[in-house]
């Protein structure tokens, strides 16, 4: 439904967006990852069609968004960073008037507005002026704007931003419940949202894409992914360096770390060598050895590790595709 | 919204009706804000001043039952109101960020440009359509040529339209309102300049004749001048149009610009 070729913006000298290409699809939810001044918000910009790309293209529903550029703007709905509106309107006018430039009016207009007004809570500041809502508001506000048309594409730049908790769980659900039927695509930098409604996730820095790979597969790609973390309870003083060694000399264990622990127990980290999984190992060896394990845990891998790894320029391993 | 929610039925809505709608919009834009009701009073104050005074306007003093009085300070008063007018016609958009909102919509870029022009417009003919008292009172006093009157508020009505093009080409250009209405002053001071009295005798001094006519040709001043008398010349009314089509088109410009950079 969306399909990014290589698509570039140059700001004068300053090469905001490099040659950056990918595609979505019917019911993925993509979120666009990276750091402030990395190119998403230009990448957003030129797809929806209100900056021309220096080279390259976005191609919409099949329709071009150099070549014809209302084609794609009436497909796609588009919410700007900061969800702008205009302040001194009210909601249910501002709401009234994105209606009739879709092409909504009279009594399909009204239901379709009665309708937002409930998915996105927008009860009882419909009459009042949009300068004086909340930012939560505001957001709920132009969020409405943008899923008015029911569109097929939906673009937002950091939809949660500056909300608050329940607010951005609201948000993502939201989206998750449209995601069957539309192609979703979403910037942020809060990782936990690409966790929590991305089925796919592309990272981009300095203009140029750096990952793309679902969230789990970019978790795959963190140091401690697979790492287990154990815990054990230390009955003589000497035990703690014995449980380091006995650790350490396991099969396909590369490092173990000391990390934080109480008085009379010992914490560690065993990180596992590339593509391998020591929780069997370790499990075994603390039955071998009858410690007393307080804790004992896989780890997930962090997101916002590999993605600190990956736009810094130190990324540690090959990609995951 | 629930996956069964039913969708409303959806029409492509032709250019104009999008028109439509961005100048319902905006237009209403003006009256949700004191600033329409502040320019209203303003203007109408300034307008019945300069009519009445008796150094300026002389309306008694004549002792001649028509407007003229009230139509010759057009030009002067439009310079420093319209801007006003013209000024947050898309400056406002670029600050509150808006225009991003807008341009994304899907509203081809003339049908924008022309729709808050055409509200900008429609909001001066309303201020001048209060005047209206000035026509009743001129009529109760004697017996004026309306025809000569209509043509002067056709007239004045262009003019104001050829400011506003003006306006709105120098609004797309800058974010500031302050500078917008400023350069918008500039520029309109330039288009009186040549066919302003002083003006053309200083440069009858050391230019052709032939030249000085032709530049006070493009004058709004000369053009308006015949129209304050009621001959609502043709070629007068090409003029203003072709200066509003032509700053319209540097809207476009201006934006397209922009969109590029």
């Amino acid at each position: 439904m969306i399909d990014i070729r290589a698509l570039s913006k140059r700001f004068g000298s300053l090469v905001a967006v490099d040659g950056v290409s990918f595609t979505v699809q019917r019911g993925e939810v993509l979120g666009f990852l990276g750091p402030n001044g990395a190119g998403k918000s230009t990448t957003m910009k030129m797809v929806t069609g209100f900056l021309a790309p220096s080279a390259g293209t976005a191609v919409v529903c099949g329709h071009d968004v150099v070549q014809e550029p209302l084609a794609v703007k009436e497909r796609i709905g588009y919410l700007p960073e900061g969800a702008p509106a205009y302040p001194d309107m009210t909601p249910a006018s501002f709401l009234g008037f994105v209606g009739a430039v879709r092409g909504l009016r009279g009594a399909a207009l009204q239901r379709r507005i009665d309708e937002l007004v409930s998915t996105v809570h927008l009860e009882g500041v419909m009459r009042q002026p949009i300068d004086t809502l909340s930012k939560g508001y505001k957001r709920r506000v132009g969020l409405a704007a943008a899923i008015l048309h029911d569109p097929e594409v939906l673009i937002m730049d950091e939809p949660t931003d500056g909300l608050d908790p329940n607010q951005k769980h609201e948000v993502r659900q939201l989206i998750r419940e449209m995601s069957p039927h539309k192609a979703i695509v979403l910037s942020t930098h809060i990782l936990e949202e690409v966790e929590a409604v991305c089925t796919r996730a592309v990272i981009i820095a300095r203009g140029r894409i750096v990952a793309d790979g679902t969230p789990a597969e970019l978790q795959a790609r963190s140091r401690t992914h697979n790492a287990v973390r154990i815990a054990v309870r230390i009955a003589s003083p000497g035990m703690t360096v014995g449980v380091r060694q006995e650790l350490a000399r396991l099969r396909y264990v590369d490092t173990v770390e000391p990390c934080a622990s109480s008085a009379d127990s010992a914490a560690f980290v065993v990180r596992p060598k590339p593509g391998r999984a020591v929780l069997p190992e370790v499990a075994q060896c603390v039955r071998a050895k009858g410690w007393a394990v307080e804790e004992l845990r896989t780890d997930e891998g962090r997101l916002d590790e590999v993605f600190r790894e990956i736009t810094t320029g130190h990324a540690s391993k090959g990609g995951a595709k | 919204m629930s996956d069964a929610a039913p969708i409303a039925p959806r029409r492509v809505a032709g250019s104009v009706q999008r028109m439509a709608a961005v100048f319902r919009r905006e237009l209403s834009g003006y009256f949700v804000t004191p600033v329409a009701y502040v320019f209203i009073v303003i203007f109408l104050l300034v307008t019945g001043l300069f009519t009445f005074s008796r150094d300026l306007g002389g309306f008694f003093e004549r002792g001649q039952a028509d407007l003229r009085p009230f139509f010759v300070f057009h030009p002067w008063l439009y310079l420093f109101l319209i801007p006003a007018v013209s000024m947050r016609l898309w400056a406002e958009e670029r600050r509150q960020g808006t225009i991003e909102l807008l341009m994304t919509l899907p509203i081809p870029l003339w049908a924008a440009i022309v729709g808050k022009f055409l509200a900008a417009w429609a909001f001066v003919a309303i201020a001048l359509v209060l005047t209206s008292p000035l026509w009743v009172t001129v009529n109760y006093l004697g017996d004026p040529d309306n025809g000569v009157i209509f043509a002067g508020y056709i007239g004045s009505l262009l003019m104001a339209g050829a400011y506003l093009a003006i306006g709105s080409c120098v609004s797309a250009l800058t974010r500031n309102q302050v500078i917008a209405f400023i350069i918008t002053v500039v520029v309109c001071f330039a288009f009186l300049l040549p066919g302003f009295g002083p003006v053309t005798a200083l440069l009858s001094a050391w230019a052709p004749p032939r030249l000085v006519e032709a530049a006070a040709s493009f004058s709004f001043l000369a053009r308006f001048e015949s129209v304050a008398k009621g001959v609502l010349d043709l070629r007068d009314m090409v003029y203003f149009a072709s200066v509003i089509a032509l700053f319209l088109f540097g809207t476009a410009a201006a934006i397209e610009g922009k969109k590029a950079a």
